[in-house]
């Protein structure tokens, strides 16, 4: 699948559990709580959240190489949902566990210079 | 086993067959007697292009045309391997049968590499942001300084420990003692863990041999008998975890393992456990119930984790030291829990050992396996 045909890539748009009311992001199809009981149907997640871990790579991914090193954290939304994004933008000093962020739409890598370019979301320093 | 380590000189298939000789003549056994085969192994399409390894295994041992069975759990497929064998021997459906694990990673690039070891965690969510396995292990290591106050040194004494005990191990891929100041100053990889907080790319095998006690008694001279068997699941994502400080999945297939060898962690006296990362090692022993959770930074700071101090953990040198070919791996910690039940360690042998225990992770800890031997 391309980036474009997974919109909770871009948009933040996971699940809720219409039975539980626990939320999930990435969308799951199965309440993995309430199984066949649950009912799970499309939630925006919200755009902000907490740094929750952090860790700064300097041995980056394939793909990565010109943006190495770059930050990943764990992103603790106010639902209780955490996500993996990185966070651009940022003093190193600013980066700490417990800093609030905002979600962002940028670019993730590019499949060398001709292919495609995949988005999504990364996370900003909120303040 | 076969020697571990940057093996230049063996193909893949070479691997196999060295462990898979060593195996049949420990046991005192004639191929013929064996009946089917499970083989672990995870990525040998993107670190060789060769699938279809359970075929490759049955042929290279000359085995044909008895079963052969490849299987895929990422770091953990060599004690997933393994546990298939025991269920095929339990049931009934065999009387003897080999398992094994295999991995040749050195013919690929670092980074080719990296990215085949991605396929350990959930491509589309992690990997696709560009975490590294040191990364996923790095959000780990920082929660549990942030929770428990755990230091980089303390996890760089596990490094150290390690090859310690690598120095011991004539299969280990390096046998070289390191300082504490070597650890703490080698290159950060993934903040905080460094060079020397990681597991290296490795090539090896390792193959043991299964049957029922009362059959392995009248063959072999040492045979050891397997008191638990055990394997947990988690999300595959490490961000959906409800805690970073833990793997649920040791923590479940621990339980369930114990209750099995009707034992208390106190009970074993040596441990092979998964320490792809110095971090692993420190959850590892926690969450196995050798030490509270929080404490075992301080504790191996305190040397508890020595060769026979407390507990002897990862007397081959562990995954840091004896090397880590994601397949082989399970198998192998399980061929060095049989050294040291047999008092066959060497230099590295643990006093007094009557019960020891492996433990294996697929991934960020999305497998687990436990698993408890005593001798027969």
């Amino acid at each position: 699948m391309v980036w474009r045909e997974i919109p909770e890539r871009y948009n933040l748009i996971g699940s809720t559990c219409e039975n539980c009311k626990q939320e999930f992001f990435p969308q799951r199809l199965i309440c993995p709580n309430c199984r066949r009981k649950g009912k799970l149907v499309e939630k925006k997640m919200p755009d902000e959240g907490k740094i929750f871990s952090f860790t700064q790579v300097h041995s980056g991914a394939k793909g990565f190489e010109n943006e190495t090193p770059y930050t990943l954290a764990i992103v603790e939304m106010p639902n209780g949902v955490r996500v993996l994004g990185h966070i651009v933008d940022a003093q190193p000093e600013k980066i700490k566990i417990g800093t609030k962020v905002k979600a962002v739409f940028r670019r993730i890598f590019a499949e060398g210079e001709e292919g495609i370019i995949a988005y999504g979301f990364k996370f900003k320093v909120a303040d | 086993m076969s020697k571990f380590g940057e093996r230049w000189d063996a193909s893949f298939r070479q691997l196999v067959a060295e462990a898979g000789i060593m195996a049949l003549k420990d046991s005192k056994i004639d191929g013929s007697a064996i009946q089917a085969v499970f083989g672990g192994c995870m990525a040998s399409g993107r670190f060789l292009g060769q699938e279809h390894i359970g075929a490759l295994i049955v042929d290279q041992l000359g085995l044909n045309p008895i079963a052969s069975t490849r299987l895929e759990a990422a770091c953990a497929s060599g004690s997933v391997a393994f546990r298939s064998g025991i269920m095929a021997v339990a049931s009934g459906m065999y009387d003897m049968v080999a398992v094994g694990g295999v991995e040749k990673m050195t013919e690929v690039s670092v980074e080719d590499a990296a990215t085949a070891l991605g396929g350990a965690g959930d491509q589309e969510w992690e990997l696709f942001q560009g975490a590294t396995f040191p990364a996923l292990y790095a959000l780990m290591a920082r929660r549990h300084m942030k929770e428990y106050g755990t230091t980089e040194e303390q996890m760089a004494l596990c490094a150290v420990k390690n090859h310690e005990n690598g120095s011991k191990n004539p299969y280990a891929q390096y046998q070289n003692k390191i300082t504490l100041e070597t650890a703490m100053n080698s290159a950060v990889i993934a903040s905080p863990l460094k060079l020397f907080d990681c597991s290296p790319i490795s090539d090896g095998a390792a193959v043991a041999i299964l049957c029922e006690t009362s059959k392995a008694k009248k063959i072999c001279e040492q045979p050891i008998e397997i008191i638990a068997s055990a394997q947990a699941s988690d999300t595959l994502a490490l961000a959906q975890r409800k805690s970073l400080t833990e793997l649920n999945a040791t923590k479940v297939a621990a339980k369930q393992a114990f209750e099995q060898a009707k034992l208390k962690p106190k009970d074993i006296q040596t441990a092979e456990v998964h320490d792809c990362f110095t971090i692993a090692e420190i959850m590892a022993v926690e969450d196995l119930g050798f030490f509270e959770k929080g404490k075992a930074g301080k504790a191996i700071e305190a040397g508890e984790t020595k060769l026979n101090s407390a507990i002897s953990v990862n007397t081959s040198g562990g995954l840091k030291a004896c090397g880590h070919p994601v397949g082989a791996t399970g198998v192998k910690q399980i061929v060095e829990a049989v050294w040291q039940l047999r008092g066959q360690g060497g230099q590295r042998q643990a006093n007094g050992v009557e019960h020891a225990l492996t433990h294996n992770v697929g991934g960020s800890g999305a497998t687990a396996t436990v698993h408890i031997f005593k001798r027969a």
